[in-house]
This record gives structure tokens, C-alpha cells and sequence, in this order.
């Protein structure tokens, strides 16, 4: 464990600087057009559906699915053994990468479609990155 | 019919390990001998396309003089999208005779420029921080949601590594012959589950070369010509996780059904598939894509023995990136073959075969790149 380097980090760029000043305050922004509706991600200053550039930023619930994913095996300088690199649809349409915490890294604890809530985890004082654990089982 | 065919094509004298080769080097072992196989030389070339090196540095190495360069690099496909591109050229009288190379010092990383993209990249924000790591990782995640959908077995996934390991038993250059069962594939280390590592694609070295020109002249070479059909090609996004279906390439989709069109030519006329297998998976995306067989039945098309030597349909005859080399742009090995299958000199030769389609893929899903291949130029 000592060994664990930190994650790659993001460098934030202009166009997505909302989406990470949002998950270093605990939520998780989307984007929506305000000419034909639709929710993107990852971010840009304008709809990749019509090319309207009337597009607003918005909280999205953080609570998807899980997609899809791997386990990977071999050896990650950030990570302890072997990890899950998942897909999680969001309740709000896009999919996004992640890991997912609190969940046993097998095939049997990670079960497609299994309900998940987004968790934030600090990296240093301007990154946190958005992660996913199991949802609690009340609705 | 694109009046343009293949004059030569080449792949390096040596594959595999070469520790003694540069990259730039394989790219021009793979030329020089493409030129033995044309009897042109560097002189007679007026256009030059190539990925994972520069055109630049091509024509300076090789002595070239070009009036066309094409540096399209969209990953593994991208020699399918330079045959694409060279037809264009060549039906418009910019180039007449155009050299595409590939070289790729994979394993032993020979003067090989350093890879990454930095930490601002969309899919360095957004999928590098969850240790995604390569292809191993990115190209396999789909995998489990096209399991769950279409009910594709952990069997049928290994079914496809055995397979292409028959074809590979047959050609004296495949990196791995030796015969496999799907318990050998499960006993094979788990890379990123669910693959284990015979379901993933070598890392050798290696390269190749490809020589067009206007048909009319192709007749005016030794070896006999290869007519390009017809041509497609696609892109669609550099993150994996943003594909628009999980269980179906759209560049897949796109580059196949233009080149099918393009070629004026159905299902039943392929003699010859060649699809880009990076991963056990890229076979099963590659049939149902490019419309040989309907959504989730291409594992048990292939689990039925129709891709094997003497199937109905005879697929990756070389045995593919899973066993017959694969050095990270893997496209032109797939090209390579498919012109020893319409030469008649392939070591698997299928009897008889006259068209040959070849499906390139770059990126985790990202581009794609599909030539229909002929013995004659179609009507
Ligand atoms: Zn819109």
C-alpha cells in the first residue's frame, strides 16, 4: 500500500473547468440544451446534438447504473491490486468512466445494473474526482 | 470499381522480436521490399501515406519526391483509410503511383517517439484518472454489457482465440501456432477480467508496404494485381466510454456498409473477411457490423466452425492480432492478407477466393477503415 502513487490528474481546461469546480464542491454537473433538451457529457460550450450554444450547467442527482466494466489485473502505479474500470449510466442520459468504492473488485459484487451513488474523493485541493459506490437498497 | 489496384505489398523480412531494427528502419524494410515486388524504385513513387511515422520522414529516408503526402493517423486503421484516400488520389490524377508504409517497433520499442497526450486531453480528464491504462483496459470494457444483452458466453469469447489459432498453425510466419483449447484460454493469465491474456493481442514488431497505381498499368508489374473495390471509412469518438451503443461499432457500421456499397457487392459475394482483432471480442463486432450475421449471433457463427479453415466464410487467415502478430497498428497485417488471399499465395490459401473484405478498427472503437479487395476489377 505505501507504495500507491496518486491517480493521473486532470488538468482542467476552460471548457470543463465547471465540471471540476463542481465535484470540489460535492456535486456533479451536467450540461443541458435549452433548444432541444439534451444532456451531455463530457463538457463543451455548446450542444453536440443541434450546435445550439444555448446550453446551461446544471447538478446533476449522481445516481446511475453500472453499464459495464473491466477488472483490471495488471499492475496500475495508483491502485492496489486488482480494480474495476466502470461504466456508469447516469440517471440523467450520459455515461461516464469511474471506479466503483466500497464494493468488493470481483465479478460477483459487481453486478451490471446495479444501482450507484456518486462519492467524491479529494486528490488535492483542486481535484476531486467523482467516484461511485453501491446506492443504499431504500429508494 | 475504383480503377485502382494493389501493384505490391510487403511486410518486413523479419516479424516478431527485432531488436536490432529502429522503427523508422522497419517502416523502410517494409517499402524496400514492396519495391522488390513491383521492380519500381524509390524514384517511381509520387505520393507516400503512412501512420506512426511522418510522410516527411519517409520521403527523405526513402529518397521520394512526393506531390501527394496523406498522414492520416487514426490508429490501426489507418493504412485502410490511406488505400482509401491513395484511390481518390490516384482516380484524380494527383498521384500515380503511391507507397503507404507501416512500421512499428512495438516490442522492443526502437526509436519509437515517446506516446501521451498530456493531462488537458478530454480522455485524460476523464478516463485516465480511473486507471484506465491502455487498450487492455479500454478497448475490452464493452464486453460485459454485450455478454449481458446478447448472452454471449465466456466459452464463445475464448471460442474465438481458438479459431484463429487454427489459422495461424498454418502459416509458417504467425507468432504462435501451437493448437489451443478453450480450457487453455482459461487458464491463461486474467488480464482485465473478463479477458485473459490469449484473448488479447500480441506485441511483436514489424511493418509493411503497400503499392497502388491506376489498373490499367497493373498489368505491367510481376506480381498478379489486386483491384480495390471499394473503400469506407469513420470515426467516432476517442473515449471509449462515450461509444453511442456498447454492443456496436458506428465506425464499424459507416466504413463497412460505404465499402460494400462502394463496391457494388452483398454478403454472398465474400469469399475472404478480415477483421482487425486486437481483442477476442473485435471478430464478434465485426460480423454483425459489417452485416454477416444479425445482433448477437456471430459467437455462435463462429462457435459453429463457419470462420474456421473450410468454414463457409473463412475469417483472420493469418490468425489475426491474437496469434499471427500484432505491433500495435495492426491494420496493414490485415491488408497484407488479404492481398496474399486475392494473389492466390497465402500460406491458408482459400480455394478459389476472388473478394476479399478487410475491416480495419483505431483507437478503442474510435476510427475504422474497411477496402474490398478483388481478383478482377469488378463489373
Ligand atoms: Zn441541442
Amino acid at each position: 500500500m505505501a507504495d500507491i502513487q496518486p491517480r493521473p490528474l486532470p488538468t482542467p481546461t476552460p471548457e470543463t473547468a465547471h465540471f471540476w469546480e463542481g465535484t470540489r464542491n460535492g456535486v456533479l454537473r451536467l450540461q443541458r440544451c435549452l433548444d432541444c433538451g439534451h444532456i451531455y457529457f463530457p463538457p463543451r460550450p455548446f450542444c453536440p446534438a443541434c450546435g445550439s450554444k444555448r446550453v446551461e450547467v446544471f447538478t446533476a442527482s449522481g445516481r446511475g447504473t453500472l453499464l459495464s466494466y473491466v477488472i483490471n489485473h495488471r499492475r496500475h502505479p495508483s491502485f492496489d491490486g486488482p480494480y474495476c474500470i466502470a461504466l456508469v449510466k447516469l440517471e440523467e442520459g450520459p455515461t461516464m468512466m469511474s471506479n466503483i468504492v466500497e464494493c468488493e473488485q470481483t465479478p460477483e459484487a459487481l453486478v451490471l445494473d446495479m444501482p450507484l451513488t456518486v462519492v467524491f474523493e479529494r486528490q488535492n485541493n483542486d481535484i476531486f474526482v467523482p467516484l461511485f459506490r453501491p446506492a443504499e437498497q431504500s429508494t | 470499381m475504383t480503377g485502382v489496384a494493389i501493384v505490391g505489398a510487403a511486410e518486413t523480412t523479419e516479424l516478431g522480436r527485432i531488436p536490432d531494427v529502429s522503427q523508422l528502419q522497419l517502416h523502410a524494410d517494409a517499402a524496400l521490399n514492396a519495391f522488390a515486388d513491383t521492380g519500381l524504385t524509390a524514384k517511381d513513387i509520387d505520393g507516400v501515406a503512412t501512420a506512426g511515422s511522418t510522410p516527411v520522414e519517409l520521403v527523405h529516408y526513402l529518397g521520394i519526391t512526393p506531390r501527394w503526402v496523406d498522414a492520416t493517423s487514426v490508429g490501426g486503421c489507418s493504412f485502410m483509410i490511406h488505400v482509401r484516400h491513395a484511390v481518390a488520389a490516384i482516380q484524380t490524377g494527383q498521384a500515380e503511383t503511391i507507397l503507404i508504409t507501416h512500421g512499428e517497433s512495438g516490442r522492443s520499442q526502437i526509436g519509437r517517439g515517446a506516446r501521451g497526450a498530456g493531462t488537458a486531453g478530454l480522455a485524460q480528464q476523464f478516463e485516465s484518472p480511473y486507471g484506465a491504462m491502455g487498450p487492455t483496459t479500454m478497448f475490452t470494457i464493452p464486453v460485459l454489457r454485450y455478454m449481458k444483452e446478447y448472452g454471449l458466453t465466456h466459452e464463445q469469447l475464448a471460442t474465438v482465440c481458438v479459431v484463429q489459432r487454427e489459422w495461424a498453425g498454418r502459416n509458417p510466419r504467425a507468432s504462435y501456432r501451437d493448437p489451443i483449447t478453450v480450457d487453455d484460454v482459461f487458464a491463461s493469465r486474467m488480464i482485465a477480467y473478463p479477458f485473459h491474456l490469449l484473448e488479447c493481442c500480441l506485441v511483436t514488431d514489424g511493418g509493411g508496404a503497400l503499392i497502388l497505381t491506376r489498373a490499367e498499368r497493373a498489368n505491367d508489374f510481376p506480381q498478379k494485381p489486386v483491384h480495390i473495390l471499394g473503400t469506407g471509412e469513420s470515426a467516432e469518438s476517442p473515449m471509449v466510454s462515450q461509444m453511442q451503443d456498447l454492443c456496436s461499432s458506428r465506425a464499424f457500421r459507416v466504413a463497412g456498409s460505404e465499402a460494400m456499397r462502394d463496391a457494388g457487392i452483398g454478403h454472398d459475394d465474400v469469399d475472404h473477411l478480415m477483421v482487425y482483432d486486437a481483442f477476442a471480442h473485435l471478430p464478434i463486432y465485426g460480423l454483425e457490423d459489417l452485416g454477416f450475421c444479425e445482433k448477437g449471433e456471430a459467437a455462435g457463427f463462429i462457435a459453429d466452425g463457419n470462420t474456421r479453415p473450410g468454414g463457409k466464410l473463412p475469417l483472420n487467415t493469418n490468425g489475426g492480432g491474437l496469434s499471427y502478430m500484432h505491433s500495435g497498428m495492426y491494420g496493414m497485417y490485415a491488408l497484407q492478407e488479404s492481398v496474399r488471399q486475392m494473389r492466390g499465395t497465402a500460406p491458408a490459401q482459400v480455394p478459389g477466393a476472388e473478394v476479399s473484405v478487410c475491416l480495419g478498427v483505431g483507437g478503442m472503437f474510435a476510427a475504422s477503415g474497411c477496402i474490398v479487395m478483388g481478383t478482377e476489377a469488378a463489373a
